[in-house]
This record gives C-alpha cells, sequence and structure tokens, in this order.
C-alpha cells in the first residue's frame, strides 16, 4: 500500500520550489508570535489557550493542511503530468494511499511541531496546555490533509474549496451557527486536547466518542473515495 | 480583386512564362486605435473576467456565489430592520466590510491569481506587449480591473443596506453620510487588497498555490494581530492595540476609517487610533498602495521579455 518512488516525488513536489518558503513561514511566524507574547506578558495559561487555539488551531493547521493536501496531488492532475503516474503498475488506491501519507506528514511536521515549541515557550507546557494542542494539531493533521487530498482529486479549483472550508465553514458559520461546529474538523480535534488537557481551559463542542468516530470516518472515506476518483479520472483541458 | 497584371521581365529567357500576379493583398487603412483603446480594451476584459463573465459557466460559479453571500446578510438586515421599524441599522457601513472580511479575502485570492496567472503560465504576456500597450498599461489595467472588481464586490452591499434604511424612513441625512464614509473605506480596501493580491499572485504562473499564497498573506496577518490584540487588551496595555494593527490589510482599513471615517474600532475593547496614529496609518495605507503599484511595474519590466 506504501510506495517509495512515489514518496518521493510526491516529498519533492511539496517541499521543493516555492511551496516550501510558505510552509515554512507560518510556523515560523507562530514561533515569532508566541517569543513576543511570552516577553510581553509573561507565562499565562490563557494566553497560552488564546495563541495555540485562536492562531495555531484555528488558522495555520488548515491552511498547512490545505497547502500540503491538494498540493499532493492538484498540481500533477493540473499539468497533466499524473498520467505518467497512473500508467505505472500501480494500484490507484496505492498512489492515494502513498501521497495521504506524505500530506499527513507534512502537515504534521509543520504544524504540530511548531505549535509544541510556541506551546513550551508561551508557558512551558502548564496544565499540559502544549501537548494537548500538540495533540489537537496532529489528529487535525490527518483529517485535514485526507479530506483535501479528495477534495485536489474532485475538483480543479480544490485550493479555493478548500479554503471556503476552513474559512467560511469553521471560522465563520462556527462562530455564527453552533451546529455548523459539530461538523468541523477543528472541534473534533479540540474535543481530544480536552481529554488530554483534561481542565477547562481547552474546551470543544462536541464529546469525545463523536469526534472519535467522525474523525476516522471522514479519514477513511475521503481517503477511499479519492482513490476511487483517482480510478476513473478524466484528464481535462485547461478551461 | 485578383487583378492579373502581366508583367514583362526584363532578362528573362523564357519570356511570357514568368509573371507576378497581384493576388489583392491590401495595407490596412482603418482606424488605427492606439494604445488608450487598447488599454480601455484590457481593463474591460479583466473586469469582466474577475466575474466570469465572457468565461465558462464553471468559472463564473465562485465569483457570482461570493457575491452574493456579500449581499444577502445585508439583505436581510435591511429587512428586519425595516419589519421591526428600527432606529438605526444593526451594522455601520463602515464595518460591514470588516465583518465580511472572509469572504473578501476569498474573492481577491481566488480573483487575482485568475487574472495575471494565466498570462504568465501560458506565456501570453510577450503578446500583450507587442500591441502597442507598455509595462505600465498592462499594470494598470489589471490593478484598476481588479480594484473596481472588488468596489463593486464591497459597496453593492452598502448600496443594499442605504436603499433599505431609506425604504425603513431612517434619517436621511444621517444614513446618506454613513454611506459615503462607508464607500470610501471599501474603495481604500479595494485598492489596497487588490493591490496585495496582484503582487503575490503576478510572482508565480501556478493558480492553486497563488490563492494559497494571496490568503496566507492575508488570513494569518489578521489572524496574527488580532491575537496579538487581544492579549494586549487581556493585559490592559491598550496603548499597544493600535500599533499592533498597522501589520495586517484589514485592521489598517479599520483604523483609518476609526480616525478619519467615524468607524468604531473592531479591535479588541473598541480602542482605534487618534488622530495621529490616524495619519501614521493614512502614511502606510498609501505607502502600501504605492509600494504594490512599484512592485507590479518592477515584475512586468522582466517578465514581458
Amino acid at each position: 500500500m506504501y510506495d517509495p518512488t512515489v514518496a518521493r516525488l510526491t516529498y519533492r513536489a511539496l517541499l521543493g520550489r516555492r511551496r516550501a518558503l510558505i510552509l515554512g513561514a507560518l510556523p515560523l511566524l507562530l514561533i515569532v508570535i508566541a517569543v513576543v507574547v511570552r516577553a510581553l506578558t509573561g507565562a499565562d495559561d490563557q494566553t497560552a489557550v488564546n495563541v495555540l487555539g485562536g492562531f495555531a488551531l484555528a488558522t495555520m493547521v488548515p491552511i498547512i493542511g490545505v497547502i500540503a493536501g491538494t498540493g499532493a496531488i492538484g498540481p500533477e492532475i493540473d499539468d497533466g503530468s499524473v498520467v505518467y503516474l497512473l500508467s505505472k503498475p500501480l494500484k490507484r488506491p496505492t498512489i492515494i494511499f502513498t501521497k495521504l501519507i506524505v500530506a499527513i506528514a507534512v502537515t504534521m511536521v509543520f504544524s504540530a511541531v511548531p505549535t509544541l515549541v510556541a506551546g513550551l515557550i508561551l508557558n512551558g507546557n502548564g496544565q499540559q496546555i502544549a501537548v494537548a494542542y500538540t495533540v489537537a494539531a496532529l489528529v487535525a493533521s490527518i483529517a485535514y490533509a485526507a479530506l483535501f487530498l479528495l477534495l485536489g482529486t474532485v475538483s480543479r479549483h480544490a485550493v479555493v474549496f478548500g479554503l471556503v472550508y476552513a474559512l467560511v465553514w469553521e471560522a465563520l458559520f462556527g462562530s455564527l451557527v453552533p451546529g455548523a461546529r459539530t461538523l468541523s474538523i477543528q472541534q473534533w480535534a479540540l474535543a481530544v486536547a480536552h481529554k488530554v488537557a483534561g481542565g477547562d481551559l481547552v474546551t470543544s463542542d462536541v464529546g469525545l466518542p463523536t469526534a472519535m468516530v467522525l474523525l476516522v470516518l471522514v479519514t477513511v472515506l475521503a481517503t477511499w473515495y479519492a482513490g476511487q476518483k483517482l480510478r476513473a479520472l478524466t484528464l481535462a483541458g485547461e478551461e | 480583386m485578383a487583378v492579373e497584371q502581366p508583367m514583362r521581365a526584363p532578362v528573362t529567357s523564357s519570356g511570357d512564362q514568368t509573371r507576378i500576379h497581384n493576388i489583392g493583398y491590401r495595407t490596412y487603412d482603418g482606424p488605427r486605435l492606439g494604445r488608450a483603446y487598447a488599454r480601455r480594451s484590457l481593463y474591460s476584459q479583466s473586469l469582466r473576467g474577475a466575474y466570469g463573465l465572457g468565461r465558462s459557466v464553471k468559472s463564473k460559479v465562485l465569483p457570482m456565489l461570493l457575491f452574493v453571500v456579500m449581499c444577502v446578510p445585508a439583505a436581510i438586515m435591511v429587512a428586519v430592520a425595516v419589519a421591526t421599524k428600527a432606529k438605526d441599522l444593526p451594522v455601520d457601513y463602515t464595518r460591514y466590510a470588516i465583518i465580511m472580511q472572509g469572504v473578501i479575502s476569498l474573492y481577491v485570492a481566488s480573483q487575482a491569481p485568475q487574472s495575471v496567472s494565466r498570462d504568465l503560465r501560458f506565456k501570453t504576456v510577450p503578446l500583450y506587449f507587442s500591441r502597442p500597450i507598455e509595462t505600465a498599461d498592462y499594470v494598470r489595467a489589471k490593478y484598476a480591473a481588479l480594484a473596481s472588481a472588488m468596489f463593486v464586490l464591497t459597496a453593492a452591499p452598502l448600496l443594499v443596506l442605504y436603499v433599505g434604511s431609506l425604504l425603513a424612513k431612517l434619517d436621511f441625512a444621517d444614513q446618506t453620510k454613513g454611506f459615503a464614509q462607508g464607500l470610501v473605506s471599501v474603495a481604500l480596501l479595494s485598492l489596497l487588497f487588490a493591490g496585495i493580491g496582484l503582487v503575490i499572485a503576478a510572482v508565480t504562473p501556478r493558480r492553486g498555490f497563488g490563492i494559497a499564497a494571496v490568503i496566507a498573506v492575508l488570513v494569518i496577518s489578521y489572524g496574527a494581530v488580532s491575537t496579538l490584540q487581544a492579549i494586549a487588551d487581556a493585559q490592559n496595555n491598550t496603548s499597544a492595540i493600535p500599533w499592533i494593527g498597522l501589520f495586517s490589510p484589514v485592521t489598517l482599513i479599520d483604523g483609518v476609517q476609526t480616525a478619519f471615517l467615524g468607524a468604531t474600532s473592531a479591535a479588541p475593547g473598541a480602542v482605534g487610533p487618534g488622530t495621529g496614529q490616524g495619519v501614521v496609518y493614512v502614511l502606510v495605507l498609501l505607502g502600501l498602495i504605492a509600494a504594490a503599484y512599484g512592485l507590479l511595474l518592477r515584475r512586468y519590466k522582466k517578465v514581458g521579455l
């Protein structure tokens, strides 16, 4: 199910070029903010929750997920070079699975690691906040990567739709319509973080069992459906 | 028109067998429309393209959808205001764009690369410059087109609010003043956002990457700034809030309209810049717009050749 050559090519597509710049700039910004905040206010649990929850998990993880998830397959389909990959004797679900692993790994490295570092800078992992948000970022990475990889195979405008989901659905509707939060990867990840942190600092609108079931369901379904889409991929010309 | 004109070649050995046929090619003697016309055409094509007009149905979906999403909340507010006979609209004209900034960011992120990245990717930029237009014309036309498209997007809901407020018989002078202030604010916002979007999009020929880069700059800067502002507010360090606001496009616009256009700041604790800081805000805003224009000019100096 895992093909090292496909993985190597995908890593190069994701981390080569200028993509790596954006991918690296976001975590750097988070750490800079963490340092500035710590210098200004000192260690404070509520502040750490604000920065990690408001900036790291709500903004940074989805955007890195979009870039890594759609970037793992989108450009190849876009410029048609995916046919060379598809014409090799590899099962299409294997290709998707490999690309998913790579996208998850990249998202995790660029989102969870800086989250942990920022958390340690902000309050030295007081009340397990840094670890809780790191776990949330890890869990969210898996679901986001799977979902946005699927979008990459479904639509040529995957980046836009991914951002619409991350910004409009999770941020805007999530803050206006409480029901929308049940269907939000961010809230599912927060449910896991709530379990890890234990206290009342990290809260979620979704119960842990529901969140876990939905997380697994979304990841598996998205991966399976992406494999199906790739099996019957039609290469369309540029509009 | 193919008039045959037999011509005798002076030094042929075979006599009548050699001929030149006039097959009727004619030089163009119609009006030459020139540089200004080409620039206007490029502007109108780009403006139409920003809403998907004259392009495929698929590319109409997103801009039209975002346009509708921008206007629907305004229509709902107006309906509520009319039905409840409210004394005032639930949202200020100047605040509306700040609330809907996510939609505006998505619009500029999707349409700025659409406007310039494809020209780079398919290497059609040199074809533009083979016409009478020059680098500055291309940049001006594209910049003006995207800024106009953004102005349409942001001003339309304000118009809905204004017409609705008049229908609800709110105070005419008061509403007109608010509407005018809102229009100035969204005009500045359109120029700033279009500039930022185009500069980033013009660097990359890949549309998807351009979209991600534009949205990352707009959203991440706002996320970082509002997080820092919230923390400064929680620490009762209110004098720092306006200075932090200088570092993201949305809070920049918010600061300018708080200082000069009678708006209430959307920053935590409603702490906006005073007149002194407001001047700094305006200078930064104008500097950014000028810098965007300059960077675009510089970019297209090279890319056209």
